[in-house]
């Protein structure tokens, strides 16, 4: 892939947002910057608001207060990828593979457009950089969890996203799929985008993560993962229980 | 030959069956094209009241002289409009502010059709349809309308689909999502309304879901099945015709008979293998 064009120098800032969802608020005063080449993990229990974030970053729920900038990202609305969790998709709905990454050329063509011959050789190209080439023709259902969210990383990169927004990605996705998935998100890291992976899994983040993001409707804590599990954060994110799980190497 | 023609040119020497003919097709291509986004978006339930609720505008339409489809496909329009806005925005479950909704107008329909009398307004044909009965005008407005829908879906078709599999990531980029919902329940609204002619409103959701869910069972790619589904309506909305015609039959019902018959033997066939 042509990754000089996409030049990659976006960075995502968050200025003391907070947003409200049915009259409560789901993120209090959240300030964090994150710059190009970052993979950073978005940590935090159930309800913590890592969806209500993601929301916020893409623009689809109204920030109460505060403010979300992404600086240097191309401004045609492709800029930003987002993979769904796993409840939110239509699972009945039978496309296959290379359907989803081509729904990623959308945002590239204008209204009424068919995808030409160069999306169609950039959605090959994206299929074989997750590995998925022979499955280019099976349907979204057929495939294992870890295959559909590598899936929709293609579909990112058919997108030429800059941020990419991953919700709860590891749920419903085995152990060595994981890895798998990590390392192509290294990848993309490396060529200076932006990944935000969600996830309430706390196995393994210092080998996965650039940068954890410790969230419970606030920041409690933000930077390299060696360092911001102290009890104290691990208390803020879990309560009591939290203080056992950094005791015990959770997060390490 | 001569069974040939007797049996399937014969009945077309006359000008109802032509329209009838005609009709037919048109119904039996449109409903699998909308029912294929019907099945797999789980709408069934909405497709089967959107057909009840137009009845006070048909008889409205009647009771003021002009053409039952002017006041049916606005009536389907808005009241679709209308449900997709309850669907998110009501306090109560979905299924249940549609059911309200769609039951209350079903009734205000029967109550107005009271009002009809003098009139040759038929409950029987609206529940069960009367495809025979359709005017020339009916065909036009029947052809245009269809035209218009299968245009739209064919337009937008990587809209409506990358919506319908992945709402939140077709939001991210950027599309409509919302728009784009209610503007398939407004295409189903007409399609529906066009229906309504061949097979009635009891019946409409045979032709909406069943061809559809069958296609579903034989090819396994979105677009493919809009198509064998429609081949499946046609077949369906015609041979009903004939049915209806050699053996003195109610057509809506042979068509979605015939539907039914279809769906269960790809059914036993693929159970069987």
């Amino acid at each position: 892939m042509n990754s000089a064009q996409y030049s990659h120098q976006a960075s995502v800032s968050l200025q003391d947002v907070t947003v409200e969802l049915d009259g409560h608020t789901a993120l209090n005063n959240v300030t964090f910057d994150v710059d190009a080449g970052t993979l950073m993990g978005v940590v935090g229990p159930n309800g913590a608001g890592k969806s209500t974030l993601f929301n916020a970053i893409a623009g689809l729920l109204p920030v109460r207060q505060g403010k979300v900038t992404l600086h240097r990202v191309d401004q045609s609305g492709g800029a930003l990828a987002y993979v769904p969790q796993r409840e939110s998709v239509n699972w009945r709905f039978p496309v296959t593979v290379t359907d989803v990454v081509m729904m990623g050329r959308r945002c590239r063509l204008k209204w009424f457009r068919r995808p030409g011959k160069r999306d169609r050789e950039l959605v090959k190209e994206c299929i074989c950089r997750v590995g998925l080439w022979d499955h280019r023709s099976a349907l979204m259902t057929e495939l294992s969890g870890g295959q559909r969210q590598r899936v929709f990383v293609a579909r990112a990169l058919a997108q030429e996203a800059s941020v990419l927004l991953l919700d709860e990605a590891f749920s419903g996705v085995d152990a060595g799929a994981q890895e798998g998935l990590v390392e192509v998100l290294r990848t993309l890291r490396d060529e200076g985008r932006i990944v935000l992976l969600a996830t309430h899994d706390l196995t393994n983040l210092a080998g996965r993560f650039d940068e954890v993001l410790c969230l419970n409707c606030q920041v409690c804590a933000c930077g390299p993962p060696d360092q911001v599990f102290t009890p104290q954060v691990m208390e803020k994110l879990y309560g009591a229980h939290g203080v056992r799980l950094a005791t015990d190497g959770g997060g390490s | 030959m001569d069974v040939i023609s007797d049996v399937l040119v014969a009945p077309f020497q006359y000008g109802f069956m032509v329209r009838a003919l005609i009709v037919s097709l048109l119904v039996g291509i449109m409903c699998p094209m909308l029912g294929a986004y019907v099945v797999t978006k789980g709408l069934g339930f909405m497709g089967d009241a959107l057909s009840h609720a137009v009845l006070p505008g048909m008889v409205a339409a009647f009771l003021i002289g002009i053409n039952p489809f002017l006041g049916a496909i606005p009536m389907g329009i808005a009241v679709a409009l209308l449900s997709g806005y309850l669907i998110k925005r009501a306090g109560v479950s979905a299924d249940t502010s549609v059911g309200i909704l769609f039951a209350g107008l079903f009734a205000l329909g029967v109550v107005m059709l009271s009002f009809t009398r003098g009139l040759r307004v038929s409950l029987e044909d609206i529940l069960l349809g009367q495809v025979l009965g359709v005017t020339t005008r009916d065909v036009v407005v029947t052809a245009v309308m269809a035209g218009a829908v299968l245009a739209v879906l064919y337009l937008l078709h990587k809209e409506f689909v990358f919506a319908s599999f992945d709402p939140a990531g077709a939001s991210v980029i950027g599309l409509p999502t919302q728009a784009l919902d209610y503007l398939l329940l407004a295409l189903l609204a007409v399609v529906i309304v066009l229906a309504i002619q061949a097979v009635g409103i009891v019946l409409v959701l045979a032709m909406l879901i069943t061809p559809a869910a069958t296609s579903f069972l034989l090819v396994r790619n979105f677009p493919k099945a809009m198509f064998t589904g429609s081949l499946l309506g046609v077949i369906s909305a015609v041979a009903g015709l004939y049915l209806s015609y050699h053996y003195n039959l109610p057509s809506g019902p042979s068509m979605a008979l015939l539907a039914t018959v279809i769906f269960a033997v790809v059914v036993a066939v693929k159970k069987a293998r």
